[in-house]
């Protein structure tokens, strides 16, 4: 590693740990309730009326793309580094870095579109 | 780097992380990440088929009873719970924090992580099921 040469590294680190935070504090609610809780029937599942008028808040549309973005870069960095240190497929870094980070992207993008086109 | 230094390549297995519980528990962590993009995309497909109408939304549920993804989201859920609660044990030496010139002793940082996350999950439990 080069001493003082600048990178990017370390704001991707910094969205990798932000977006641990999201994702720890969020995910495991919602992938509870929608995905074991209401399709087990445990919890009747939400009127739709209700869901739609929450989902279409605006500060609903903009806390799911959060949440998204959030937790994709968080993701794409720590799958970069199990594949770098797990696989040990560290000299193809560029290509796992390239792919892993634009696919959090193109998520996040998706993300924005479905929450502010689509619901 | 001196001559030698460069003839010298470790040898290192791909199932390094077999050899200690500590490396495997480090492995199934990172794997973690594969499961919290697989839930941004279900969340996704829940948002977009609750945008498209009440038919799409009762043919989402309907595939989301499905057994092989009831069985994928519980493994899924593990996971993420996982992350959730070593992210909480972390935050007291990743973060230290001084209330009135004395630090807050790393327990009760934990503790406040952990009730942080209570309130969040039942804010969004109420959105969720209203």
């Amino acid at each position: 590693m080069a001493g003082n040469k600048k990178t990017i590294e370390p704001f991707l680190w910094l969205g990798f740990s932000g977006g641990g935070v999201v994702a720890a504090l969020t995910l495991p609610v919602l992938l509870f309730l929608l995905g074991i809780a209401i399709p087990l029937g445990w919890i009747a599942a939400p009127d739709y009326a209700h869901l739609a008028a929450v989902l279409r808040h605006p500060l609903t549309r903009l806390g799911v793309v959060v949440i998204a973005a959030m937790s994709l870069i968080h993701a794409a960095h720590r799958l970069r580094f199990t594949l770098h240190d797990g696989l040990k497929l560290g000299k193809y870094d560029a290509v796992i870095a390239t792919v892993c980070y634009g696919a959090a992207l193109a998520g996040a993008a998706l993300a924005a579109y479905i929450m502010f086109a689509v619901v | 780097m001196s001559y030698f230094a460069r003839l010298y390549k470790p040898r290192m297995s791909v199932f390094w992380w077999m050899s200690r519980p500590t490396y495997l528990m480090f492995v199934l962590r990172e794997l973690s990440s594969v499961f919290v993009a697989w839930f941004i995309v279900y969340l996704l497909l829940f948002a977009r088929a609750v945008g498209q109408g009440p038919e799409q939304y009762q043919r989402f549920l309907d595939w989301a009873a499905s057994p092989w993804l009831i069985a994928l989201n519980i493994v899924a859920f593990l996971f993420v719970v996982y992350h959730a609660i070593t992210f909480a044990n972390l935050t007291p030496q990743a973060m230290v924090v001084k209330l009135r010139g004395r630090t807050v002793p790393g327990p009760l940082m934990a503790a406040s992580v952990y009730v942080g996350w209570l309130v969040v999950s039942a804010i969004l439990a109420w959105l969720v099921v209203g």
